[in-house]
């Protein structure tokens, strides 16, 4: 059987591009600095981040009456609710729609529940051509890729490639590459995509239980140029989605923002509570896996996430491999503790993918102990996954070593002494995983024993 | 069983016992509300200023609109030059230079405004539009979002909208773009 391919093989890939991902690391670290710039203008920041917290583990805590409130709200309001306990499930609902509808043009606004259950793929095989409109999508889509990042999803590419795949696509000008110029380029042609268009999909960021109603949060304006222009509005809603009240949107967008991207708030919060006059509207509620992981203790609150991002933009791991090496539809630290949970096998080098560094605990706006957790899911999989060869021998040979003082003495003293004496390709080399982008310390004359014998009684 | 029952039954069965939801306590902002407001929205790619009345909107619309062949305003303070009531379809809309609204709340903290859909007459107003212009009393200016969600009832309207800034993008290379795909400036008159 073939394993998947591991994250440190990939981030090899992206590593390759030194230019690259030099870049893609500055381009992110400046991102976190502007969301610490952005935070340290409230004084009550981390009073909010765990008011966030506790209300979203009183969510977790209340979820089916919650939803089941929200969705007797939803109705009332006009707007018709449906529930998908997986993605198959979820795509048979929005391709339902559209037929009973006759839909024949479609535009949907970012959407990572969507790409999470790969509605795009499914309605293209159906024959439809879905047009994303957010414009990092909109590249990306054009380019046959998935976002590499949850808020900025082309942050993979440098305006030269953009400017190609706009030659392509939209017949920009050959080699031209200015911002300005290719997102008017952009403008022109989604313009018409919006006043064609039948039917719009959308996310959802928050679900309102008490009023029944949704919010979603963008920046282009596109999640509403499609909706109130097309008859039909799909939204589509991760469970784990729902706030209680009204007024807890003035914690949660007083936070989303400033964490992504260190605005105050995104340019639109539309609040969406009835379909237009002789419009439809639906609601897609999606368990996909959220259920399975509110059984698991240790990783529940991951569920508490409201996909900032900010996680990603702070880690090293990321910044400097890029989101595709995580091979997982929410990369970065976020990612590495969901995506174990939906496919143990496919994702379990990503909880590897760390320096356990817990910075990304310290910007996550809803609290959830990210870096805890990565370091519970090692635990999980170096118990029962598919561990590298490599790694499980060595830990064995550890093991037995350090359980046996003696042998421990005897080991050390022959590494001190062969490590002393080796000639340097007979240490570096490819038995030495370990040593391929790391430099042994300088080996010590004694042991660490041996000097505290000797200097105890001085 | 249906989805939505085993839905709800798997989460009977997995989530942890109840904890409380806490109260929202208050977060008052101190400080001059006006300045605030306008460095905020600066912040977002859109520019705030003062009216004393009628006129200075009007010169302000001499100057940077007097080539508007379809200026749409739904404010009693200025006229445009086309009637919403001809407007039957949202897609009417497609060719609106400028549309001129009537904001109901705004917030100093981050420059949103509240914009219940009555006040837009279609949804897809204010962001078909080329140019926006939101007139605001500044007696309706708040601190921060907690105050605004004390005043407002989000589902007394279909369809609300905070709008902080005009359609911006940050997807090239992060350089922001203003007029992604909605308007291309944002100007809010902050009236006496």
């Amino acid at each position: 059987m073939k394993l998947p391919q591991t994250h440190a093989d990939a981030a090899a890939e992206f590593l390759k591009d030194t230019d690259r991902s030099h870049w893609h690391d500055d381009t992110l670290w400046h991102v976190r600095s502007k969301r610490d710039a952005s935070a340290q203008k409230i004084p009550e920041w981390e009073q909010l981040r765990t008011l966030a917290s506790q209300i979203k583990d009183h969510v977790l805590s209340n979820l089916d009456n919650l939803l089941l409130q929200f969705e007797k709200n939803a109705q009332a309001n006009g707007i018709e609710v449906l529930w998908a306990k997986d993605a198959q499930e979820h795509n048979e609902h929005v391709l339902r729609i559209l037929e009973e509808n006759q839909v024949k043009q479609l535009v949907k606004s970012k959407s990572i529940l969507t790409e999470e259950c790969g509605l795009n793929h499914f309605l293209e095989d159906k024959g439809y051509d879905v047009v994303d409109t957010d414009l990092g999508e909109r590249i990306i889509q054009f380019n046959k890729q998935v976002p590499s990042h949850i808020v900025m999803p082309a942050i993979h590419l440098k305006k030269k490639e953009i400017g190609d795949i706009f030659h392509e696509h939209l017949g920009t000008e050959a080699g031209a590459d200015d911002p300005q110029y290719l997102t008017e380029a952009a403008r022109q042609h989604l313009r018409q995509k919006f006043i064609q268009a039948h039917a719009a999909i959308t996310g959802v960021n928050f679900g309102i239980a008490e009023t029944g109603g949704f919010v979603v949060c963008t920046n282009e304006g596109n999640a509403d140029m499609g909706t109130h222009l097309a008859d039909i509005h799909i939204a589509c809603m991760g469970i784990e989605k729902l706030i209680p009240r009204a007024a807890d949107l003035g914690v949660f967008l007083r936070l989303l923002a400033r964490s992504a991207t260190g605005q105050s708030i995104t340019n639109y919060n539309s609040h969406f509570h009835r379909p237009r006059k002789d419009k439809k509207m639906y609601l897609i509620l999606v368990d996909n896996g959220r259920t399975k992981q509110l059984g698991r203790e240790d990783f529940r609150n991951s569920l508490k996430c409201i996909r900032c991002g900010a996680c990603m933009n702070t880690c090293p791991i990321y910044r400097r491999s890029s989101g595709f090496s995580y091979n997982s539809t929410v990369p970065g630290p976020i990612g590495s503790i969901l995506s174990p949970g939906m496919d143990l096998k496919k994702h379990s080098t990503l909880p590897f993918a760390s320096t356990l560094c817990g910075s990304c605990s310290d910007v996550c706006p809803v609290k959830i102990n990210i870096h805890e957790q990565l370091y519970k899911w090692r635990q999980v999989i170096t118990k029962e996954g598919p561990s590298q060869p490599s790694k499980k021998w060595a830990m064995r040979f550890g093991g037995k070593v350090m359980s046996k003082p003696k042998l421990f003495d005897l080991m050390g003293r022959m590494a001190r002494k062969s490590l002393s004496i080796s000639p340097r390709g007979f240490v570096y080399n490819s038995f030495n995983a370990w040593g391929k982008h790391r430099e042994l310390p300088e080996v010590p004359k004694e042991s660490f024993k041996d000097w505290y014998k000797k200097n105890r009684n001085k | 069983m249906s989805s939505k029952e085993s839905i709800l039954a798997a989460i009977q069965k997995n989530k942890p016992d109840l904890l409380p939801l806490p109260e929202h306590p208050e977060f008052p902002v101190e400080g001059d509300l006006v300045e605030q407001y306008k460095s905020s929205i600066k912040s977002n790619g859109g520019q705030a200023l003062e009216a004393k009345g009628p006129e200075d909107i009007r010169s302000y619309l001499d100057i940077h609109f007097q080539d508007s062949q379809m200026m749409l305003s739904l404010s009693t303070v200025v006229e445009g030059n086309f009637d919403i009531a001809l407007a039957e379809d949202p897609h009417d809309l497609e060719h609106v230079d400028l549309a001129i609204l009537e904001g109901e709340w705004g917030v100093a903290e981050n420059a949103a405004i509240w914009l219940p859909e009555e006040r837009l007459k279609h949804r897809a107003l204010p962001f078909i539009a080329q140019h926006l212009i939101v007139l605001l009393k500044k007696d309706r200016l708040l601190g921060n979002m907690h105050e605004v969600y004390q005043l407002i009832n989000v589902s007394d309207s279909g369809y609300g909208v905070f709008i902080a800034g005009p359609s911006k993008t940050a997807d090239i290379e992060q350089s922001l773009v203003i007029g992604a795909h909605g308007p291309r400036s944002m100007t809010v008159f902050l009236l006496d």
